[in-house]
């Protein structure tokens, strides 16, 4: 395999361009053959370089504008999904998502942020930012789900909580803390998904679960790269540095147990093919609940708590030992 | 006179921020007047001429509440080590290490037991001087630890925040402390053991997004800022100016954040009436 990315991503380029002219042609035994294999090729060589990304790629990669959003998951791995609004208090919040579903027949509780899509959906949708209406929202179904002891499934992608006048206001910080404290207890399997932007505290506060899985190209980070460049290296144009810096990728965060597992994604990235990275993403969630469902309400609270009580890096400085 | 013998508690300058000192004499960065230092450490930091509330040190903070200013530390030994490797203009590793000789802390907090009012209990305070109090896997442990201890002994805990939020340079281990403490919490809760926390200037970000906000009691000290998101990230996301008093401690008593404003005079007082409320 040839070691210059430039020279990679030109061979996928000639190699799209041709299965796309005989493509064109009437089929015939040959063409199919010769077809099939570049396929094969085309698919081998974006696995190679969708591996190699840097972690500012994937940043990018995270939020590419065909990537699949929370409810195109919703819609390929759920079925009758029926939606619930409001928070009860102040408003229903756009950003976030929820509501009834079934996951392979069994009923549940499916909530998410929503980005939207287009211009006039990402403004309506406030672009997936949400504000203590949307984290309250969520709590409530959760706790709907608990009632009637209905599993819960989170989907996260969100640069993060919304930071606006009202939504301090109204107590955004509040909000998302009150849901850590509940989803620690609720006594039913949660199961939360990073699926593209795991941006902080917006994505902490449905980011409680019994498991936490998250997409090869997601990223999870306590700050984005460019609010981390303007703050620790006083320059926006740092992004790439605070990216690597921040160890935000799905196997960076594997490796601190932050994470339970990686869900591949095609190659090429979810967005070459939604419904095949839909299908891995349910093959993971069947498997996270099936190895829950199980499991006594007190076992699946103490793992649940002991799952977040062991995260973190500490050493004894007297002696010198690793405690956590 | 009184302050004579509270001297031996004096006040650590953080900065020349907070505390401009020109040998004896500190000024007041609200009113501008000159107070006298051995003033204002009698007044517990606070500005004897307009109230304006000094930053304080934890330790300084711990002798406040403390009767006879007697407390023994806890997990003090623990330490960051560095566990992304942290390289931005200068390595974190070396930032921890400058902060510890300045400080004589290994992190950001100092948690401790000791009597209030006769009464055993946990406090953890912060520590502005050290990476601004920012929150990263030492203190995520030691708040846990301390939450656990009040668990075992059926003791109350106070936590006194004073943070920019959690530490970027532990990534997202720092992020997961909020839920790991929001956990820990939970179970306090449910043990009906209190918890008050006590917001001072500035509490902001990850920690207000989590056991802050989580009190019994959330009690604020006058003028803090305390929010979500800080002001700068506000105002270049909406394009607007924010409005006088905004993220104050008064705002968000008006907005129901807050049960109430206590001035740090009256902060031991009001914690011991508060604990003996809830039984203790
Ligand atoms: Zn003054």
């Amino acid at each position: 395999m040839d070691e210059n990315p430039e020279n990679e991503r030109a061979e996928v380029d000639r190699l799209e361009r041709q299965i796309e002219e005989l493509s064109k042609l009437v089929p015939n035994d040959n063409t199919a053959g010769e077809l099939e294999r570049m396929r094969r090729r085309l698919e081998r060589l974006r696995k190679e370089i969708y591996s190699k990304l840097t972690p500012w790629q994937r940043v990018q990669l995270a939020r590419h504008s065909q990537r699949p959003v929370v409810p195109d998951f919703i819609d390929l791995i759920f079925e009758d999904f029926t939606e619930l609004h409001g928070d009860r208090r102040f408003e229903d919040d756009p950003a976030m998502v929820g509501g009834m579903a079934r996951f392979h027949g069994e009923p549940c509780v499916v909530i998410g942020t929503h980005k939207g899509k287009d211009t006039k959906q990402k403004l309506q949708r406030n672009f997936g930012m949400p504000k203590p209406e949307g984290y309250r929202k969520a709590l409530r179904l959760m706790k709907l789900a608990e009632k009637f002891s209905r599993p819960i499934f989170t989907l996260i992608d969100t640069t993060g909580a919304y930071p606006g006048i009202g939504a301090e206001e109204r107590g955004q910080a509040e909000a998302i803390a009150c849901n850590l404290r509940e989803m620690a207890r609720l006594q039913v399997p949660i199961i939360v998904t990073i699926t593209g932007e795991g941006g902080s505290g917006g994505a902490l506060g449905i980011g409680v679960g019994d498991r936490v899985l998250m997409l090869e190209h997601a990223y999870y980070s306590v700050i984005s790269p460019e609010g981390c460049a303007a703050i620790l290296w006083k320059d926006q144009s740092q992004v790439e540095e605070a990216a690597t810096a921040l160890k935000l990728t799905a196997m960076d965060l594997r490796g601190f147990q932050i994470i339970d597992e990686v869900v591949p994604e095609p190659g090429g990235g979810a967005h070459a093919a939604p419904k095949a990275a839909a299908a891995q993403l349910d093959e993971c969630l069947k498997r996270s609940l099936a190895a829950l469902k199980g499991l006594p309400i007190r076992k699946l609270l103490e793992g649940r708590y002991q799952r977040f009580r062991s995260l973190g890096s500490v050493i004894e400085a007297a002696t010198g030992t690793n405690t956590a | 006179m009184a302050w004579f013998k509270k001297g031996k508690t004096p006040i650590v300058p953080i900065g020349d921020r907070t505390v401009r000192t020109e040998g004896l004499w500190s000024k007041c960065e609200e009113c501008k007047q000159a107070i006298w230092k051995k003033d204002l450490e009698s007044s517990l930091g606070v500005c004897p001429q307009c109230g304006f509330h000094f930053r304080i040190s934890a330790r300084e903070r711990l002798s406040q509440l403390y009767d006879e200013g007697v407390f023994q530390e806890y997990d003090d030994h623990l330490a960051s080590n560095d566990p992304l490797n942290f390289v931005d203009k200068k390595p974190y590793h070396k930032r921890l290490q400058q902060m510890h000789a300045a400080t004589g802390l290994r992190d950001a907090l100092v948690s401790a037991e000791g009597k209030l009012n006769g009464k055993p209990v946990l406090i953890c305070a912060m520590e502005p001087a050290f990476i601004s109090g920012s929150m990263g896997s030492v203190m995520g442990e030691m708040i846990t630890r301390a939450i656990e201890r009040a668990l075992e002994r059926r003791c109350p805990v106070v936590i006194v925040s004073c943070s920019g939020g959690a530490r970027m340079q532990e990534g997202a281990l720092s992020l997961v402390q909020m839920a790991k403490i929001s956990a820990a919490l939970a179970r306090l809760d449910e043990a009906r053991i209190p918890y008050v926390s006590v917001l001072t200037d500035p509490t902001t970000g990850g920690v207000t997004a989590s056991f802050a906000m989580l009190g019994d009691l959330n009690i604020a000290e006058p003028g803090a800022l305390i929010g979500f998101a800080g002001p700068r990230v506000i105002e270049q996301t909406i394009r607007q100016k924010l409005p006088e008093g905004f993220q104050k401690s008064e705002f968000l008593l008006a907005h129901g954040m807050l049960d109430a404003i206590v001035d740090r005079r009256q902060l031991r007082d009001y914690l011991a009436n508060a604990l003996s409320f809830c039984g203790h």
